[in-house]
């Protein structure tokens, strides 16, 4: 995948197939550390022990449709390639932690890319997803939850196009000014 | 900030409107792929020109939604239009411009782009 953002969006798709009612991702970039820690969580319906020590197995997948599952194994290939790793933690009935570190200032890390098509991809759905995404870098911060725009917005769904086109301008205005940018 | 919340404010308000004039007219509705294979094929780009054509056009009737993989991951991006009282109709390795013209063509003028089309569901 060319961007984290993407690798995000997969993790996100898996954890919506899972029936995730919440989500929460977390991005910290700690130039200290040098390090970008990736966590998705969802209360999805979980793995047990054994689906959990395949899930990295491109040639393991609970689908019909095709005989592999690259998501898991194409994140785990990006983070070993940046000097990092991915860390599973999952229940039956209690849902899936994901968790990748990379090295921040590994040349081959690929960019954050557009978090905000990210979250906009995962909300356009018909069933309601209760999805919090909060970013921090250095001392600032960007927080956003979809909760919080369902209360705004009252009867209408997230899922139409004038608004998820406003979520994606809004998350993407929001993470430029972590990077000091004015945004788009 | 402010002035975001200012537009969302503005989305909600057309919103609001385009629900009390459409009572009883039923959505349209745009599926996206969105497997692995979808998102590695370029579907998450599809679907934000999706969304920012329906944004500029203020298309508010038109639900957009998403599958996970169908099995067809060779013609992914996958672009299914289901137009009110219409049949299915799957579009295959939709990029960025032919997902803003596919708005156009089908959804606006409810003309449908044959070329593309990989799948038909039944009348």
């Amino acid at each position: 995948m060319e961007e984290l953002a993407l690798h995000i969006l997969d993790l996100l798709e898996n954890a919506l197939a899972a029936g995730a009612r919440h989500i929460l991702i977390t991005i910290e970039e700690d130039e200290g550390r040098d390090l970008v820690t990736i966590e998705v969580r969802d209360d999805g319906r979980g793995m047990g022990a054994e689906a959990l020590q395949k899930a990295v197995d491109p040639f393991y997948t609970t689908r019909a449709t095709r005989k592999v599952g690259l998501g898991l194994p194409l994140l785990q290939a990006t983070a070993a390639q940046c000097g990092g790793d991915v860390f599973l933690e999952s229940r039956p009935g209690q849902g899936t932690r994901v968790v990748a570190t990379m090295q921040l200032s590994h040349p081959d890390l690929p960019p954050l890319g557009d978090m905000g098509a990210t979250i906009a991809a995962a909300l356009s759905r018909e069933e309601p997803v209760e999805l919090v995404y909060y970013h921090r870098r250095g001392q600032k911060e960007f927080k956003f939850s979809s909760t919080w725009l369902q209360l705004h917005l009252g009867e209408i769904p997230l899922n139409c196009g004038p608004v998820l086109d406003w979520v994606q301008r809004y998350i993407n205005k929001g993470v430029a000014e972590l990077y000091g940018g004015e945004g788009k | 900030m402010i002035k975001s919340l200012e537009e969302l404010q503005k989305i909600k308000e057309t919103q609001l409107e385009a629900i009390r004039l459409r009572e009883a007219d039923q959505k349209a509705k745009i599926v996206v792929g969105m497997g692995t294979c979808g998102i590695a094929a370029g579907a998450r780009e599809v679907m934000s020109a999706i969304l920012d054509e329906l944004g500029k056009r203020r298309l508010t009737n038109v639900a957009v939604t998403q599958t996970g993989c169908i099995g067809l991951c060779a013609q992914e991006p996958l672009v299914d239009v289901i137009l009110p009282g219409k049949p299915r109709v799957t579009y295959g390795k939709v990029d960025a411009n032919k997902a803003r013209q596919i708005v156009a063509q089908h959804i606006v003028n409810g003309i449908v782009i044959s070329e593309w089309v990989v799948n038909r569901g039944e009348e």
